[in-house]
């Protein structure tokens, strides 16, 4: 089994980095993190359930303001509100969901944007309590001495990404999986041999919120400052939907290449400011006709493996023998 | 006469709003997949508007006779070029490369304009008025733009009814396989149709660009309110852009004159409201081909 000792390895690693890494290195990993957990949402609606979601950052900015309403105002551990930003978010999605599900392909991508929009401009302009354009920071965080806040945002980054990973491979593997993918292939086709296909849609949504969601209150536990505009703004989507498009979209190893390549990319064109969100959309677009499977499809296409395997393949029995 | 004036300039706002859906309503009719650089193309012809208009010493009126053969060249090239080739695959192919799309666009008009935020001058005309009632002056260049949705609206309506592209466009639009039973290149259509859509979208820029200042990062919020006209006049209806520009500019006014700061909002929750009660908008005409 090199698979699980691979993932071992990798865990070990990542769970004793605070001890031997520098503050650098383990803010890279947390940043490498969040990101992770925010492609595998999307990849999941997008990849997944056909839900081309181009509004996740509704979430983001909904996280971090229950972060802030949470641990300002009600006094809360700002560490324990991660679970509570995942709850809040997958509360607002519902009703979200009842809205969006009424529309189908590019109208849903374009109305969760919409959505996005006008929680942005709520936020704008709620002024006495979420503090307007300025936003408002998270100040219980400077309770926490500095080593120690970062080893907890370290292993809570790390869990939300486990969450959301595991979470992932859980829910294809399970029967809604099954279901999703036969969405995937045919809705009507799932329909007709039983799938609850709204209810599956739905489920997937709502996971995918909560896990943005704690996300964007872990982010802005690392930010600290909380502003509509940046919470709220479309860079977040086109972030994950870079990264989703250049590892590998439906599939559970594309986001985990996606993020090493974004990151990578990111720090290589630091300097270039406009430049980089341009050659960014450059590069969706060139994958997105030249290699629409991503680097992990092109992976999979020369070699069979599988990192998190998620494929259902027909027993044995069934397969008929060749006769010689 | 403050309640009047709000109604008419609402209307006059909802002129500018109906022509940014138009452009959107035509290519979602046709090739049913939205284009979410649709916004950016808008503020990169307005920018276009400006380099034609400082380089050939024309008046931005004048220069959509350059514009607007540039811009359909632009759309025919990005259909035939680029999506046509995702035509297969439903419509996520589409969806992103036009959001990367309109990542490139903005970024791209950023170095090379500058983040500055620049207008069209067509001399006097942007601040000219004209009193209908005492009290009530309405600018010309709103009623400018009035006339040119109205115009465009109707040549768009001859064009479909009357003649053989016109025809081709309507039986594409219904099933692309059996059109192409019938002789017809779905392919050259879609092309055609972004063209036409980008040649729309040329009259829109100048004319936006002439009504209120742009800047590279406005595609989005253009995009958005585009999107809502035709969600509010039902998808794919050319009629329906009229009364849901219409529906958005007063809702966005009335809201506007409550609390300004309310002026965006109301538009909004005037597009979810409607998407609540009549998720296929007013005047749905499009029907469902999945």
């Amino acid at each position: 089994m090199p698979r699980i000792l691979i993932l071992a390895g990798l865990g070990l690693v990542l769970l004793s980095l605070p001890l031997w890494g520098s503050g650098y290195q383990q803010r890279s990993v947390v940043e490498f993190l969040y990101f992770l957990s925010l492609a595998m949402a999307w990849n999941l609606l997008a990849g997944y359930a056909g839900l081309v979601s181009i509004g996740q950052q509704a979430f983001v900015g909904i996280g971090a303001y229950a972060l802030v309403v949470l641990a300002e105002d009600l006094g809360l551990n700002p560490f324990l509100t991660l679970p509570l930003a995942a709850a809040v978010a997958a509360l607002a999605a519902l009703p979200a969901s009842w809205l969006l599900f009424r529309l189908q392909g590019a109208y849903f991508a374009v109305a969760t944007w919409v959505i996005a929009e006008v929680l942005r401009l709520a936020a704008n302009a709620s002024i006495d309590w979420l503090g307007g354009g300025r936003g408002r920071a998270v100040r219980s965080l400077g309770g926490f001495e500095r080593g120690l806040r970062e080893d907890i945002t370290f292993y809570a980054a790390l869990a939300l990404a486990a969450v959301a990973v595991a979470g992932a491979v859980w829910l294809l593997r399970s029967c809604t999986g099954l279901g999703l993918m036969a969405i995937r292939d045919s809705e009507p086709g799932a329909q007709a041999v039983g799938v609850e296909t709204t209810r599956t849609k739905r489920r997937v949504y709502l996971f995918a919120a909560a896990i943005t969601g704690a996300a964007g209150a872990l982010i802005y536990i690392t930010q600290i400052n909380v502003r509509p505009d940046a919470a709220f703004s479309v860079n977040w989507a086109a972030y994950v939907i870079f990264i989703v498009v250049i590892g590998g979209i439906g599939t559970i190893e594309g986001p985990i290449i996606g993020t090493l390549i974004f990151l990578a990319l990111r720090e290589a064109l630091s300097g270039l400011e406009g430049w980089s969100m341009l050659i960014f959309g450059a590069i969706a677009i060139a994958m997105m006709l030249f290699a629409p499977r991503g680097i992990w499809g092109l992976v999979t296409e020369r070699w069979n493996i599988a990192l998190f395997p998620i494929r259902r393949q027909m027993p044995a029995r069934f397969i008929e023998k060749e006769t010689t | 006469m403050i309640v009047l004036s709000t109604l008419v300039s609402g209307v006059l706002l909802g002129g500018f709003y109906a022509l940014l859906g138009l452009g959107l309503s035509l290519t979602f009719g046709i090739m049913r997949t939205v284009n979410l650089a649709h916004g950016d193309l808008v503020v990169l012809a307005s920018f276009l508007a400006l380099a034609v208009t400082q380089m050939l010493g024309l008046s931005p009126l004048v220069s959509l006779i350059v514009l607007v053969p540039v811009m359909f060249g632009l759309g025919y090239a990005l259909q035939g070029l680029v999506l046509n080739r995702v035509l297969k695959d439903g419509m996520m192919p589409a969806v992103i490369i036009t959001f990367g799309l309109a990542f490139v666009i903005q970024n791209g008009l950023l170095m090379g304009f500058s983040a500055d935020r620049m207008v069209l001058r067509q001399g006097t005309l942007e601040t000219a008025g004209v009193t209908l009632l005492p009290g009530l002056t309405v600018g010309v260049l709103p009623l400018i733009t009035l006339g040119a949705v109205l115009a465009l609206m109707a040549g768009l309506q001859l064009l479909f009814r009357y003649t053989l592209i016109g025809r081709a466009f309507r039986a594409t639009s219904d099933d692309p396989q059996i059109a192409a039973l019938m002789g017809i290149d779905p392919k050259h259509v879609y092309a055609l149709a972004m063209g036409l859509a980008c040649a729309i979208i040329a009259v829109t820029g100048v004319l936006m660009g002439m009504r209120s200042n742009f800047s590279a990062f406005d595609g989005p919020i253009r995009l958005i309110f585009a999107f809502e006209v035709i969600i509010i006049g039902g998808m794919g209806s050319l009629n329906g852009v009229l009364v849901g520009g219409m529906i958005l500019g007063l809702s966005q006014v009335i809201g506007g004159a409550l609390n300004p700061s309310w002026f965006q909002l109301t538009g909004h929750l005037a597009t979810l409201a409607v998407l609540i009660v009549r998720p296929s908008g007013l005047f749905p005409e499009t029907i469902d081909r999945s």
